[in-house]
């Protein structure tokens, strides 16, 4: 046992390692390829000469910046309504007893199964009717619902590991009831309200089918819908190289987020979906 | 806790006629609380799904094109008719249950092994562990362009690196169900992984101690001890991914757009619904769709004897 068998297991840690990063290096290797090469058949996994010039391509295309603007504003604020929502109902179904708790649980559950395609043809012709079709709000609301589920799971297992004695005996010592709460609670609280918001902003990031359902200008396109329907500045022009690179710069800030918050993304994957 | 110290809510009536004044006030302050921070909870997700849903049951008896509205017309159970006679329906099923199964069952055992890296590996864990997060964050969009252009003929690797020439796997179905389901399967392991891994720490550490003392072979130790000790995760894993596999669309449609079979339910429900704007068929499709859903969802709870409210922590 000891080290040799402690080696083996660093080996197989880096296969993983590589599993995971192996495609963003390809990924990368595309986007510095320079278009005109890569079309004269530039096919090897690295490129033979590296160019910014697909990152210039597509922050000159209207089309990406405004699809980066309308993602980055749909999703944070579809997470923090999601989350601020999510908190109260995890907070009465972890703190409270009433009629309800299970019925508000296994809807959210029910939710999270709920294939979302079923959605798209009512929303699509309601949207158009209500005049949302290819609005913000057209998407932030149906993210909202997809998220909550997920938002109240995760976080109402988090308040349940809140010992809530202690706001009692905050008061006890003489704090007021808004002081034990905000002094003691909030701060515990903190950290399980902040991870549900890392995983629903991934949500709303990554969602595909709504996006390219319910959109059909850059008004409201966001990344993953405008990438789908991205054909490069010309028809003759090959997108390949140009979509890797937005592809890249759409992929830092999950890199980001992932570096900084490993630990509570997994703790937040984890919580309430498996007993403990 | 003391319950004489709380007090009764403005509008509430001070005492109960049964005498237990104090403890039903502060129940029903308790519950009147609870509904009213959950309810804006209950009315978002009851609005956007389960009233669409019953407008998409209305809108399936209509014979309805957007393209064409004064021809609305009620037809009963026509488009139901229409869909489950379809070709075209039996497809879609079938290429959504070869990319669920083979998907999920690879991760699976895939998902176990990572889990089981993670869990020995001291070298590097926090690393290991980052490194996971990776596919699971990137948008699934990106994931399908990646492997897209790994697999195509003019800008992959693929085929140089292992000498196939210049064969198309985007040519016929099967390869590309190949590649989709190659995708799905490096985006949602991840996921699947964690869960596992959450489990694997459950199971306790002096019982596999014992059973080795007692002579079980590695092999036995996983089957009998571990495996049992971890069902509710493996439970979970397996129907969320199940279930979530069961609606994929963004692999396909960024990958074949639907070319050579290879178009999933959900795909299915959004060219009727969106491309075509046939909101009658389509919405036969979107209900339809839901049903299997809840079949599956069904199957998986009493196939397993397992509450799942139970499983997710309720208690």
């Amino acid at each position: 046992m000891g080290t040799k068998a402690s080696n083996w297991w660093t080996f197989w840690g880096v296969l993983i390692l590589a599993w995971a990063a192996f495609p963003l290096v390809w990924m990368a290797s595309l986007a510095f390829k320079s278009p005109a090469t890569f079309r004269d058949g530039d096919s090897g996994f690295f490129p033979s000469e590296w160019t910014w010039e697909n990152f210039q391509t597509v922050f000159e295309d209207e089309l990406f910046t405004s699809a980066l603007r309308n993602s980055a504003g749909i999703a944070v604020i579809a997470t923090l309504l999601s989350v601020i929502v999510a908190m109260f109902a995890a907070y009465a179904i972890a703190r409270l007893e009433f009629r309800g708790k299970k019925l508000l649980l296994s809807m959210a559950l029910g939710i999270a199964m709920f294939p979302q395609a079923a959605l798209v043809g009512p929303l699509f012709n309601m949207w158009r009717g209500l005049g949302i079709y290819d609005t913000w709000i057209g998407l932030i609301i149906p993210y909202l619902t997809f998220a909550l589920p997920l938002s109240i799971w995760t976080m109402s297992a988090f308040f349940r590991q809140i010992p809530w004695e202690m706001e009692q005996a905050a008061q006890v010592d003489g704090a007021t009831a808004w002081q034990a709460f905000r002094k003691v609670i909030v701060p515990l609280a903190a950290p399980g309200v902040f991870t549900t918001g890392i995983l629903t902003f991934f949500f709303c990031w990554n969602e595909f089918l709504l996006a390219a359902s319910l959109t059909s200008t850059d008004r409201a396109r966001t990344v993953p819908a405008a990438l789908s329907f991205f054909t490069g500045a010309s028809q003759f022009q090959s997108p390949v190289t140009a979509v890797m690179a937005a592809s890249v710069v759409v992929t830092i800030p999950v890199v980001v987020l992932v570096l900084l918050f490993q630990r509570r993304i997994v703790a937040g994957l984890t919580a309430g979906a498996v007993k403990g | 806790m003391t319950v004489t110290e709380t007090p009764a809510g403005p509008d509430e009536p001070a005492t109960e006629p049964d005498g237990k004044a104090p403890v039903s006030d502060r129940l029903r302050h308790e519950r009147k609380l609870g509904f009213r921070l959950s309810a804006p909870a209950f009315i978002v997700m009851i609005l956007v799904t389960a009233y669409p849903l019953g407008y998409a049951l209305v809108l399936s008896l209509y014979s309805y094109r957007l393209t064409d509205p004064d021809g609305r017309e009620f037809i009963g159970l026509q488009n139901y008719m229409t869909v489950l006679t379809d070709p075209i329906w039996w497809s879609s099923v079938s290429t959504t249950a070869i990319i669920t199964v083979v998907s999920v069952a690879i991760e699976l055992v895939l998902g176990f092994a990572f889990a089981w890296v993670m869990y020995r590996i001291i070298k590097g864990r926090s690393f290991v562990r980052t490194a996971i997060l990776v596919p699971y964050g990137i948008i699934t969009v990106v994931s399908a362009f990646i492997w897209r252009y790994a697999f195509q003929l003019d800008s992959g690797f693929v085929n140089s690196w292992f000498g196939l020439g210049d064969f198309n796997w985007f040519g016929e179905r099967w390869s590309s169900l190949f590649v989709i389901t190659f995708s799905e399967i490096w985006k949602t392991t991840p996921f699947i992984s964690l869960l596992l891994l959450a489990g694997l720490v459950q199971v306790p550490e002096e019982l596999q101690e014992a059973a080795k003392v007692d002579g079980a072979t590695p092999w036995q130790r996983l089957w009998k001890v571990v495996l049992p000790n971890m069902k509710a995760a493996i439970m979970v894993a397996v129907l969320f991914r199940t279930l979530d596999a069961w609606r994929i669309f963004d692999n396909p449609f960024i990958m074949t757009a639907g070319a050579n079979d290879t178009e999933t339910l959900s795909f299915l429900a959004y060219r009727q619904n969106v491309t075509l704007v046939n909101l009658g068929a389509g919405s036969a499709v979107s209900v339809l769709l839901f049903l299997t859903v809840v079949l599956i969802a069904f199957i998986f709870i009493k196939g397993f004897k397992t509450d799942l409210s139970q499983v997710r922590g309720d208690d």
